[in-house]
């Protein structure tokens, strides 16, 4: 088991956004994690990678205490890509990606031919390596995704933690980037908006509501018609797609419905 | 864009640092012996840097006399240590610029605008007034406007903090507001007790002056700019993360809560000791690193020591044109760089807000 988290609570003044929740990932798993908006999705991340401090509860990280651990020891087990991607300041693509590599630089040490290796190659990964001298400021959002997921790659740590990645990209730009992960063959901890995405990425899902987990298990255990009418308040129609072999769901307008 | 030349000049890519480095620091050696050199009593610029040579250990035997004893004395005596004394303020509130800048995730932040001047100042004169820090002797004043500086700093910074996040508006508000208190704090002190203040009126701390510059002065102010700058050449990456916000500089092995206190001691630290000599100087902090950035990029490991350089440069020159524009009246520097600066400030506000 890569990470597990017991019993963790956290509350912003009063309400509980995250009340009482446990998860666990295993090694190379893709676990997704679903619910309404403002279900505690992207708090329990943030508290998992440390931009929050949970008011109770624990974490462990390869068999560490993750709330004891250096940040830069943190930093070298798990990337983040996180909602906000905007600099407003101006870096090259490249000098993005390769800030990446911070973690594993000590006080004095300067960016050696391996750093630049690595970071060319996260370039490539990604299909932006054409793009390595220019701003990263006149990037368009998909453009500036992909550059996010090379910089995690640079970081060359093991287990990923995606907060929402594609939430405001095209179809396309969700796919790829959710590709692009898949094909890293890392563990992955990621908060999805979009149900039939989970479902294609997902080996195992976790639903959030209210701040707790109210099911848990694999894409098809999960997305039935009954649940997500349960969480979401939506009518649906689910069935397994021939050819991904995935669940597949279509949702009912009122119209249709009644 | 207008700057297309000066970067291809400066192509990023195959950027030299040591060459640009070279180049501004001939460029500094330069503008010093013209600087000189200029005032109510011109000096030629060969005697300057023939009286300059004249004074260097060793070398200085061999240089042919051609100079007159007054223009020794003006030069040495008087011009020499306000001319330092600008190289150093100028890089110490350019590097404060870009402190703060990474501090608020901001290119608009600058010690003038977010009233950490203002705050030093006021902080200053109050110290001058009630003799708090007289114990510590030649250093009270600047250490009364350090703590000026580091209150105010930490005042901005969470008054413009909603959600964890640094709200520009909430900022520059903030800044605008307690710069005005402060100025009035000042304003209040220096009228009603005029005479223990000395040289030290209103005017100079509210629009900055080198004039009466002694070599004393430059010392401390010296060494706080070599000490703090090393501090943030050491810390270069974790600067550039903060630019990328403080979740994804966490993310990446970053301690945020302890650079961010660094990062406020190292700038009010820089602004007092410079607001103590040189009173408020505004708009430095935001010219010379925009400048900068457009000349070398964002990475904190060019933009620091060439800030610095530019940063000298600028007001070194910017004090030639305050004591020549109306000779013999002198201008205070402070209110020529408020009317560059002010002009560039609106300029990157409109662009700001295009782009939103």
């Amino acid at each position: 088991m890569q990470l597990k988290v017991d019993n963790m609570t956290y509350s912003y003044g009063g309400k509980e956004a995250v009340d009482n929740i446990s998860i666990h990932v295993n090694k190379g798993e893709f676990v997704g994690v679903i619910g309404p908006n403002g279900s505690g999705k992207s708090t329990l991340l943030k508290n998992i990678y440390r931009a929050l401090t949970p008011d109770r509860g624990t974490a462990v990280l390869d068999g560490e205490a993750l709330f004891s651990m250096s940040h830069k020891k943190t930093a070298l087990k798990m990337g983040v890509v996180g909602q906000e991607n905007e600099v407003p300041f101006d870096f090259t693509v490249e000098e993005i990606v390769a800030m990446g590599r911070t973690p594993h630089k000590k006080l004095f040490e300067i960016d050696n031919e391996y750093d630049r290796e690595i970071t060319n190659h996260a370039l490539e990964h990604v299909g932006m390596e054409s793009m390595a001298k220019r701003s990263y400021l006149h990037l368009s959002g998909g453009e500036k995704q992909r550059v996010i997921i090379a910089r995690v790659i640079a970081q060359e740590s093991d287990f990923l933690i995606l907060d929402e990645p594609t939430n405001h990209l095209d179809i396309s730009y969700q796919m790829q980037v959710l590709d692009f992960v898949k094909r890293l063959e890392v563990t992955v901890l990621s908060a999805i908006h979009d149900l039939n995405m989970a479902a294609l990425y997902c080996d195992r899902i976790y639903v959030l509501k209210g701040g707790k987990i109210v099911r848990e298990g694999t894409p098809k255990e999960v997305l039935t018609p009954e649940n997500i009418y349960e969480i979401y308040g939506v009518h649906c129609d689910t069935a397994i797609h021939p050819l991904t072999g995935k669940v597949s769901i279509t949702f009912l307008p009122a119209s249709v419905y009644a | 864009m207008k700057f297309t030349a000066l970067k291809r000049l400066f192509n990023r890519e195959k950027l030299d640092m040591k060459v640009v480095i070279l180049l501004l620091v001939a460029i500094s050696i330069i503008s010093v012996v013209l600087c000189l050199g200029l005032g109510p009593v011109y000096v030629s610029p060969g005697n300057t840097a023939r009286i300059l040579l004249s004074r260097i250990p060793v070398i200085g035997d061999g240089i042919p006399h051609t100079w007159q004893q007054v223009e020794e004395n003006i030069v040495i005596g008087l011009r020499l240590p306000r001319v330092c004394l600008g190289l150093v303020v100028g890089a110490s509130l350019s590097i404060t610029g870009v402190a703060m800048q990474a501090l608020v995730r901001n290119h608009l932040a600058d010690p003038f605008i977010l009233g950490v001047s203002s705050g030093a100042s006021a902080a200053a004169t109050l110290g001058m007034l009630f003799g708090t820090f007289a114990f510590l002797g030649r250093y009270s004043l600047s250490i009364s406007a350090f703590l000026g500086a580091a209150v105010t700093i930490i005042f901005v910074y969470s008054l413009s903090r909603v959600q964890g996040r640094i709200n520009m508006a909430q900022l520059l508000l903030s800044g605008v507001a307690i710069s005005m208190i402060m100025d009035g704090v000042t304003r209040v002190i220096t009228l009603s007790a005029p005479n223990a203040l000395g040289l030290h009126n209103a005017t100079f701390w509210m629009s900055g002056s080198l004039a009466g510059a002694k070599s004393g002065y430059l010392r401390l102010p010296f060494v706080v700019l070599l000490i703090c700058m090393a501090i943030l050449i050491i810390n270069y990456r974790g600067l550039n993360l903060l630019l990328l916000g403080e979740e994804s500089a966490g993310a990446l092995g970053i301690n945020v809560k302890r650079l961010q206190k660094l990062l406020i001691l190292v700038a009010s630290l820089m602004s007092g000791v410079t607001i103590a000599v040189s009173g408020t100087i505004g708009f430095v902090g935001l010219m010379v690193p925009h400048f900068t950035r457009l000349l070398v990029g964002g990475d904190h490991r060019r933009v620091l020591p060439v800030s610095a350089l530019m940063g000298g440069i600028l007001v070194v020159w910017v004090d030639v044109l305050a004591r020549m524009l109306i000779a013999p009246e002198e201008l205070p520097v402070g209110i020529l760089t408020a009317i560059i600066g002010g002009p560039l400030f609106i300029f990157l506000l409109r662009r700001k807000n295009r782009k939103n």
